[in-house]
């Protein structure tokens, strides 16, 4: 746990970065905004309208739809990273700040208005003079709010591939790492609570009208902020390795096998975690990401909408050539295992009911409730295996993985989309059933690798002794031992122990 | 300074309507009418407070509308029923506040200011909050008065006041009028305050000038049923208390 712990420092200066960032680019849009609103109702209603209906969106949600509005946008614009979170949480910081500066605009004592018109003020010096002052107490309480909730909502940026806090809760959720969890959740309830009082302090004193003050809370969080982007602008020449990783312990640990090999070829890596399906295939086309691991059938379905499930070799070698001609994208060979969709059964639950087979589970599926992993459902694979098996389950509901494997243990399901290579299928005797029609496709594990990295001999060297290397039997271990309630290990520690047994 | 054929309507109803009435320097002039007549309606189109509709207002014969609002504003006193105090401004930093807004900010005299409406200096550092309501209109006199202007407009400034309070502080106004010898116009309701200021009483009913009289000859019995109406309310009030004491 501790490889992971020491993370957080770097991982809170990214977070704060971002919150601030945003925080600042709602203040500049959303000051002038809600000066004008505040004087024009209709704009007003409008304003305040989109905010709000901003606010009913789920962050993570909002988080998530930036990605393919900056890729349908394009011009070399980054859909992933910091972009679509600064833009996300700006938007969502939006609506306090609006909405306070209206409200306290609108509040101010008619009388002071009118005596600031009639001493002859100008409709510039009557705002700097004596709207901007008093409705500042009610425009920080706002800012205070927006504050907050920015550095709530930045822990989801992890999932449009933007390192956060949020890194150390997705991969503590995945892999059941509660201390990660906590860390996570602790360093953000901090940074919200350290900027909340700063800005609280800040507040007061400008009530008091004790200037100094005002500027050294200020100035401390400007000086903290400025002291979080350090790393941004040290290390600018030799540009770091980012190994990109979807959200689940198997990619945590292939990440670290892969990033352990670059460190000890000389390259300096840093890791994106908990990247969405849909965004790690577009995150290393676009160079976000320099290598991660994807599965041939991922690729086969969701990127070149293929619905044929040819030998396994073939899959691979004609995506191969689809990455490369399409995307620029290398695929530098599979791993050797295959993470397959199966599903699976309770062993002593399918002997019972006599089911080893898709086919089998057709007639039984009225009576069974099916727990399938967040995307599943969604998926071509689904739709695929529907063609094929007309199944119709009792109920249908999505878990995260790990509460899939338990929702399964528990009986709360008595079927799951399983992975193949998860060494929980063998530690609880599950039964995986067999696909005599070929509906699902091949999920050879590849290495994909960014355009950069198209003739970049040195690095796929590097790189090129992990292929055809990792047997299933292997990989469940080392899954496993992220995965088990008892004497769990870190992603860092299993793939140490997965490139000992392979002798690299 | 002089009105000229003056109209002003919110939607159907005339605030104001052909106000024609012209006011010599020195003059106090209190424009006296029930609620809704139009009197202030009337004494905002002087600062442009209220923009009329026709007719137009002079100022030494230059039209009001002429200049930019806030260089106009500048140069008149507005003290209103509400003051307007800034609060989070100390009682010194608002009564200097005209003198900042013209580019010319003096801390002193803004001090200084408090002699004249008989507020003692040590209430320079308080704020607005602090005071009592007496007090703050006196503050919103000496605010008004800070870049010596030659005109003061007043908006019904002792409305909010007891009686007392109310007494003192006309007392006060009427002495700074002679002393810095100014053309004062005020809107009021109560006849008997304007008989007892004003060197001159206008009386105003559904927007329009219903007399124009001296407060001798108002007691005199001039300017018409509507004037003779208000004139009779002290008046009556005046021979009640007689009464009562003897």
């Amino acid at each position: 746990m501790n490889d992971a712990l020491a993370r957080v420092p770097a991982l809170a200066a990214q977070h704060l970065l971002l919150a601030m960032a945003a925080l600042m680019l709602a203040l500049a849009i959303g000051v002038p905004l809600a000066i004008r609103a505040a004087r024009a109702p209709r704009l007003a209603a409008v304003v305040l309208g989109a905010a709000s209906l901003v606010q009913t969106i789920p962050s993570l949600a909002l988080l998530a739809l930036f990605y393919p509005m900056l890729l349908w946008f394009g011009h070399g614009v980054p859909a992933l990273g910091f972009l679509p979170a600064l833009l996300a949480l700006t938007l969502y910081a939006l609506l306090p700040i609006v909405r306070n500066i209206v409200t306290g605009l609108r509040g101010l004592d008619p009388a002071v208005l009118e005596a600031a018109d009639g001493i002859g003020m100008t409709a510039a010096q009557k705002l700097r003079i004596v709207e901007l002052p008093l409705v500042l107490p009610v425009a920080m309480a706002g800012i205070r709010t927006a504050a907050v909730w920015t550095i709530g909502a930045a822990t989801l940026s992890t999932t449009v591939g933007q390192p956060s806090l949020g890194d150390l809760i997705f991969a503590g959720l995945q892999t059941q790492a509660w201390t990660l969890v906590i860390a996570g959740c602790i360093g953000a309830a901090a940074l919200a609570l350290g900027v909340d009082a700063l800005l609280g302090l800040a507040e007061r004193a400008a009530g008091q009208r004790r200037w100094s003050r005002v500027w050294l809370a200020l100035g401390v969080l400007a000086a903290v902020t400025v002291a979080a982007s350090a790393p941004l602008w040290a290390g600018g020449g030799d540009r770091r390795i980012v190994v990109g990783a979807k959200n689940f312990s198997e990619q945590y640990i292939l990440a670290r096998l892969i990033g352990d090999r670059l460190e000890r070829a000389g390259y300096s890596v840093s890791y994106r975690d908990g990247l969405g399906s849909a965004v790690a295939f577009g995150a290393v086309a676009g160079g976000d990401v320099d290598v991660y691991v994807d599965y041939a059938g991922t690729i086969w379905t969701a990127e070149m909408h293929r619905t044929d499930t040819p030998p396994r070799a073939s899959q691979v070698r004609a995506i191969a050539d689809w990455t490369q001609k399409s995307r620029g994208v290398t695929l530098l060979g599979a791993l050797g295992f295959e993470n397959a969709y199966a599903f699976a059964m309770r062993g002593d639950d399918a002997r019972r009911r006599g089911i080893a087979t898709l086919d089998d589970l057709v007639g039984a599926a009225p009576r069974l409730r099916f727990g399938a992993d967040l995307e599943f459902l969604d998926r071509p694979e689904w739709q695929a295996i529907r063609r094929a098996y007309p199944l119709r389950f009792a109920a249908a509901t999505p878990y995260s993985p790990t509460f899939m494997y338990r929702a399964l243990d528990s009986g709360r399901a008595d079927v799951i989309s399983a992975f193949s290579s998860d060494g929980r299928i063998a530690a609880d005797r599950l039964t995986v059933l067999a696909d005599p029609k070929h509906a699902v496709p091949g999920y050879d594990a590849v290495m994909l690798m960014s355009p950069a990295h198209r003739d970049d001999a040195r690095f796929a060297a590097a790189l090129r002794p992990l292929v055809g290397r990792i047997p299933v039997t292997m990989m469940r271990e080392a899954n496993y031992r992220v995965d088990r309630d008892v004497d769990k290990q870190s992603p860092e520690a299993a793939a140490r122990w997965l490139a000992a047994r392979l002798g690299l | 300074m002089a009105f000229d054929h003056v109209g002003k309507s919110y939607g159907e109803a005339a605030a104001i309507a052909d106000v024609s009435l012209a006011i010599e320097g020195g003059a106090f002039v209190a424009l006296v009418g029930t609620s809704g007549s139009g009197k202030s309606t009337l004494l905002k189109t002087v600062n442009r407070l209220v923009v009329p509709d026709v007719g137009r207002v002079t100022l030494n014969d230059d039209d009001v509308a002429a200049e930019p609002a806030p260089a106009l504003r500048r140069r008149i006193g507005y003290v209103f029923q509400d003051v307007g105090l800034f609060p989070h401004l100390s009682v010194a930093e608002n009564i200097a506040l005209p003198l900042r807004l013209a580019n010319a900010p003096d801390a002193a005299r803004g001090v200084a200011m408090l002699d004249l409406v008989e507020l003692p200096r040590t209430l320079a550092t308080r704020m607005p909050a602090e005071l009592s309501g007496g007090q703050r209109q006196r503050v919103g006199v000496a605010r008004a008065l800070v870049t010596r202007p030659g005109l003061l407009l007043m908006d019904e400034p002792f409305g909010a006041l007891d009686p007392v309070t109310r007494e003192s502080l006309a007392g006060a106004v009427r002495r700074l009028h002679d002393e810095l010898r100014l053309t004062t116009i005020m809107v009021t309701h109560d006849m008997a305050e304007a008989l007892l200021l004003a060197t001159r009483v206008v009386v105003m009913a559904a927007g329009r000038v219903v007399a124009d009289e001296t407060p001798a000859a108002l007691l005199a019995g001039a300017g018409g049923d509507a004037a003779q109406a208000l004139v009779a309310v002290p008046r009556t009030q005046a021979a009640r208390l007689a009464v009562l004491a003897s």
